[in-house]
């Protein structure tokens, strides 16, 4: 019986990626004939050489900074908030607070950063604070959700033990749960880092400020080799943030 | 008066009986120690004592109070004078040996004083002291995941120690330890009881230890309390009838370790 | 019995590296607020919040006409189509990929206690930096270059969906494979089968759950990713909202931050179903 369902489960899985082939009306066309193949190779040719010139590099390593900067402090908000939200959500204040931070939680999470970011935009205008904000409302949604799940599953007895000696909720809170669950909340700090410094280049392209910006702006002005720089930075950016935060899990958290 | 129970009773959720009629009065500075086979209420009686359990029937009046008629606020500062030895010290794994024996104070300390503590430790001769009687002072700065059971379970006596409290529970205190290091340790809690003055009662399985450190033993059985003697007048056919149909030879209730604590690395 | 040893009080060894990393937090924290420029009281100034209020006031209701909620069927079904036809792509660029990039099925290795030769490595270093690049590039940015190169359109998006998910897929795919008990498939090679059976019987039984949580992970961030893609002409649900906000159309975005909701419930839904039902 379950083996028919998973089968029926496989088969419903072809067929939606059948239907999404079929209805996208996909034209890969463009990939095999040879005009527009011929049109495709200009065009990527147009990225060589790279534009290594002094001054360009200056601007490109200011948008860079500046980049890694919305990343970091957008995740260290964003830790904030979702702590802050994490909290009722694991059910510490009742079910109604619960209930609430959820959907919240659910909120903040379902709006992808690009949208927020045009929303910040909007509200805070052009600049890398509306990038920060936008990665800061994204991810604590993410994260609270995770911090959620690793407050419940983390023991409560030390906790009690506290309270049982008089210490009050936010002693026993420091000195009880806190201890248990910070590595696992240092690892899913990490992991978005990772992920919010691939999204923090690219914020830029709704005026979000940062490297997207640069990159936006010279693909619209086919200043191809201006570009290719900047697609280069934002590789040699998400290396680096890879390796520091594999540096700080093997640090603080596998340790 | 430093206890006092009056036809207390404790029913689990699941509506077993844990405890049935229980009178118990302990006057101040007295130290007994609490027997009987395993399953017989030990674990209970000690946890409705430090207000980790509201009895569900009887009076219970702690160090001249009514735990459970007080306000919360109350509640919390009777709680700081009562100090609870857990049989598997519930310790964060990660957390240093100097700040889970400061944090037996939190009860007595201001906010600040707890969150700076975490910071820095603030009375970290305080804490050696408290563990240098148990002889683990060089443990200090270890982490509580690098210890044995039996140097955890003397971490939690260090921190009821520090704590200065005016009441010491002790569930179990020394299951972890060989022989030698056990009578030393339960030593070294009478000496302090005695000499501060404060009342001691500690639920133990090893039954020499029990006479041996204790001028008074209560058995319990089956949710009620067997006897309570002196320790002298505690005869042999007691014993035996308190055992009577436990195995011997079974193991201590040592609780099993806690799983290791695995943290989740998402794939990015 | 003992007395409790005098003497000064013991100092902590870990204050001073404690000291040294808040001073460096702060030191590194000071630049990074100045140039992110972070300021959350220009949400609260004056002319921004005027802006922003009228265009959140604009919220309710949101817009519900019968033309826009076709088009707005119709925008998310091809948001969703993106992200599947994207997986699909990806992963058959991912599997064989992977294949290649993992050191669970090195024949040299076999003989010599689980270290492939260097050279055998050295072949491997290739797809893994292919990976590497194909992963480090955002999604947006592939989609940016193949407008220009296939015109408007969703092709522009499923291409940088299958690039980028297919550089993450692989490397995930090699590093799980890679975390599995080696032995089955090294008793396996040293007998003589060959690699793809190998794979089959050694490693994955013991891998495909993980993958499969992973890959089902992954579409889930595809269907976000296919939304921001419209954001540069790539069709979908982002494109649509991207035209909303310029015509400052509240009741129209409020329905499409709605329908986004409603895709995040849905995915968590068919995750948690794919997972307890293949896994």
């Amino acid at each position: 019986m379950k083996r028919t369902l998973n089968y029926a489960l496989l088969v419903a899985i072809l067929l939606a990626v059948v239907a999404s082939f079929a209805g996208l009306g996909l034209d890969f066309s463009g990939l095999t004939s040879t005009r527009s193949l011929s049109l495709m190779a200009d065009y990527a040719a147009g990225f060589f050489p790279a534009d290594f010139s002094a001054a360009h590099l200056a601007a490109i390593g200011r948008a860079s900074l500046e980049t890694l900067a919305m990343s970091a402090l957008g995740t260290l908000l964003a830790a904030l908030l979702g702590l802050l939200l994490a909290l009722p959500a694991a059910g510490r204040f009742g079910r109604i607070g619960m209930a609430l931070a959820r959907l919240l939680l659910n909120a903040l999470r379902s709006i992808p950063e690009l949208v927020w970011a045009a929303l910040m935009v909007l509200a805070a205008g052009l600049g890398p604070n509306a990038g920060t904000l936008a990665l800061a409302l994204h991810t604590a949604g993410v994260l609270g959700r995770l911090f959620a799940e690793a407050l419940e599953n983390t023991p409560a007895e030390p906790a009690e033990a506290i309270r049982l000696s008089g210490g009050g909720r936010i002693a026993a809170f420091v000195y009880g749960t806190l201890p248990g669950v910070w590595p696992q909340l240092i690892a899913y700090m990490l992991y978005r880092w990772e992920n919010n410094i691939r999204m923090a280049s690219v914020l830029g392209f709704v005026g979000a400020g940062g490297l997207g910006q640069m990159l936006y702006v010279s693909l619209s002005l086919f200043q191809q080799a201006q570009a290719a720089t900047v697609i280069l930075a934002m590789l040699l950016l998400v290396l680096v943030v890879d390796a520091l935060s594999g540096w700080a899990r093997q640090r603080w958290v596998s340790h | 008066m430093s206890i006092r129970l009056t036809g207390v009773g404790m029913t689990h959720a699941n509506g077993r009986h844990a405890l049935q009629d229980v009178e118990l009065t302990v006057s101040r500075g007295e130290r007994l120690a609490i027997i009987g086979p395993s399953g017989a209420g030990k674990t209970t009686l000690l946890r409705l004592l430090a207000t980790s359990l509201q009895p569900s029937e009887g009076r219970l009046e702690l160090l001249g109070t009514e735990p459970w008629q007080l306000s919360s606020g109350a509640r919390k500062r009777l709680r700081a004078r009562l100090g609870l030895i857990h049989q598997s010290p519930p310790l964060p794994p990660r957390q240093r040996v100097v700040t889970a024996v400061l944090a037996g104070r939190l009860g007595q300390w201001p906010l600040w004083k707890g969150l700076l503590n975490l910071l820095y430790p603030l009375d970290p001769a305080g804490a050696r002291d408290a563990l240098a009687r148990l002889d683990i002072a060089d443990k200090l700065f270890e982490r509580c995941d690098q210890l044995s059971g039996g140097q955890l379970q003397r971490v939690g006596i260090a921190r009821v120690l520090y704590q200065r409290p005016e009441l010491i529970l002790a569930d179990e205190p020394v299951s972890a330890m060989d022989p030698v290091l056990a009578s030393h340790t339960l030593g070294v809690l009478t000496a302090e009881a005695e000499a501060r003055g404060v009342t001691l009662l500690a639920s133990l399985h090893a039954v020499d230890l029990a006479l041996n450190h204790f001028p008074r033993i209560v058995g319990v059985r089956d949710g009620r309390i067997a006897f309570d003697l002196p320790s002298h007048a505690v005869s042999a056919e007691a014993l035996e009838a308190l055992y009577a149909n436990e195995q011997l030879a079974a193991p201590s209730p040592a609780s099993p370790p806690p799983a290791p604590h695995v943290v989740a690395i998402p794939r990015c | 019995m003992l007395s409790p040893s005098a003497g000064p009080a013991p100092r902590d060894p870990a204050a001073l590296p404690r000291l040294a990393l808040t001073i460096l937090a702060l030191a590194l924290l000071w630049p990074g607020l100045s140039l992110s420029e972070l300021n959350l009281a220009v949400l609260l100034d004056g002319d921004n919040a005027a802006t922003m209020g009228s265009f959140v006031a604009g919220f309710w209701p949101p817009a519900h006409a019968g033309e826009f909620l076709a088009l707005l069927g119709r925008a998310t079904l091809e948001t969703l189509a993106i992200a599947t036809a994207g997986m699909a792509l990806a992963w058959l660029i991912a599997a064989p990929c992977a294949l290649l990039a993992t050191r669970v099925l090195s024949i040299s290795a076999v003989a010599r206690g689980g270290r492939p030769l260097w050279w055998a490595n050295a072949l491997r270093w290739p797809v893994r930096l292919l990976l590497i690049v194909l992963r480090s590039i955002p999604e947006i940015v592939w989609a940016l270059l193949f407008v220009r190169a296939v015109g408007l359109g969703p092709t522009a998006g499923v291409l940088a969906i299958a690039i980028t998910y297919g550089g993450m897929l692989g490397k995930v795919y090699a590093e799980i494979c890679e975390s599995v008990d080696p032995r089955p498939a090294r008793a396996l090679l040293a007998a003589g089968s060959p690699r793809l059976a190998a794979f089959a019987y050694g490693v994955l039984p013991n891998a495909a759950g993980e993958m499969l949580s992973y890959t089902v992970y992954r579409w889930e961030c595809a269907i976000r990713a296919s939304v921001v893609m419209g954001f540069v002409g790539a069709g979908g649900l982002g494109q649509q909202i991207d035209l909303s906000m310029r015509m400052f159309a509240g009741g129209e975005v409020a329905s499409m931050l709605l329908t986004f909701f409603a895709l995040v419930l849905l995915a968590d839904q068919l995750s948690r179903l794919l997972r307890n039902r293949l896994t």
